[in-house]
């Protein structure tokens, strides 16, 4: 029974991602956090962490690692074939009608609609683990002695390298964790 | 391409090093997939590869699984698709299901737990500069549709917390309706 809501969320989160890479963040969050509570909010910033730092695919690594979790390397398995079922019959699909059709106007007006959807959706998310970064599980509020000066301190400085100098991602991950790791254990 | 075992190994270890090598998301892929098969072993003919990449991208699902598939495909069928899906898999299967063995343990330790919040702070730079990105070059397009899903988008999810599921179908139509407004009356909304 697990075995088959795993495969189901993450059929759903496969089939439901367009846009690649942190286009899945939101729906891996409303699937594994708000609909089964699979993850609490802060697992789920772990695993986005984790997924971050790590090669592969978002939307894989979190079906490996909520199946994982929930019921061993049968759970993990279960979950990536759900997450990679619907690439494997849309794409095949695509490939053949793209051979077909080469100019598909409306498939082209759809995903015209779709890519300004992503990037509010990443945002959405975006902000949600910004405000678990400042401000920690309690949330936003407007106490300025409940703000984490070191969370803020490091991300502006990695927006900064990344935004100037298109700073390697890992690099920005890695080195936030280490002085930001040093800083908390110290102060 | 001959269906030789060595074929399909090559096919496997490349697919396999690209996905074990790909950090920074899906995007990160398709140069490296371009260096690897069109540069490097010759497979495959540069538009090919970047028709692929468009492919890929406009399907959902992990766009380096998509396009695994499609090189796959083209290179060796069925059997090619599934030994790249098989390279592209593993590796995050792998590394993924080796941490959550150790997660349990290693998350209440003070050190990981410091670490993990500084990198949060970092991985949330990560996702700004990713949207900053990609809203810059929506607003800079100058169309006001685009725009406006946009901004419509974040108050009806974050604000509103409206189901994700009716933002999809809702765009999706959208997308269909103006595409054949726009093909009969000539006009470029999107």
């Amino acid at each position: 029974m697990i075995y088959l809501q795993l495969f189901w969320s993450f059929f759903q989160i496969g089939l439901l991602s367009f846009g690649g890479g942190l286009a899945a963040m939101p729906l891996i969050q409303i699937q594994v956090v708000d609909i089964h509570g699979w993850l609490t909010f802060t697992e789920f910033t772990d695993l986005i962490t984790i997924s971050e730092m790590t090669p592969g695919p978002i939307s894989i690594n979190s079906a490996t690692f909520v199946g994982t979790q929930i019921a061993g390397l049968g759970g993990a398995l279960v979950s990536t074939f759900g997450c990679i079922l619907p690439s494997c019959i849309i794409v095949s699909l695509l490939a053949w009608l793209y051979g077909k059709y080469r100019e598909l106007v409306i498939i082209k007006g759809v995903l015209a609609c779709l890519r300004p959807m992503v990037a509010a959706l990443i945002l959405s998310a975006g902000l949600s683990i910004l405000i678990l970064s400042f401000w920690g599980p309690g949330g936003f509020t407007w106490d300025t002695a409940s703000i984490d000066f070191i969370a803020v301190a490091l991300f502006t400085v990695s927006l900064f390298l990344l935004r100037k100098f298109k700073t390697s991602p890992l690099f920005i991950i890695l080195g936030s964790g280490m002085i930001g790791g040093a800083c908390y254990l110290l102060f | 391409m001959k269906k030789n075992i060595k074929n399909y190994f090559r096919l496997f270890k490349s697919t396999f090093l690209l996905s074990a090598f790909t950090f920074g998301g899906g995007y990160v892929i398709i140069p490296l997939m371009k260096k690897k098969f069109v540069d490097e072993l010759g497979w495959l003919e540069e538009e090919e590869m970047l028709n692929m990449a468009a492919i890929a991208q406009s399907s959902p699902g992990p766009m380096a699984v998509n396009a695994s598939i499609l090189v796959g495909w083209r290179l060796m069928g069925i059997s090619g698709a599934l030994m790249a899906i098989l390279g592209t898999v593993l590796p995050p299967l792998i590394i993924l299901s080796v941490i959550s063995l150790f997660y349990d343990s290693f998350r209440d330790n003070a050190l990981v737990s410091a670490v993990l919040k500084g990198m949060m702070a970092g991985v949330c730079a990560v996702i700004f500069d990713v949207v900053i990105t990609m809203g810059g070059k929506i607003f800079k397009a100058k169309k006001l549709l685009p725009i406006l899903i946009m901004v419509g988008v974040f108050v009806v999810y974050f604000v509103l917390r409206v189901n994700i599921i009716n933002i999809i179908l809702f765009c999706g139509t959208l997308g269909v309706l103006i595409s054949l407004h726009d093909k009969r009356t000539g006009k470029e909304h999107i």
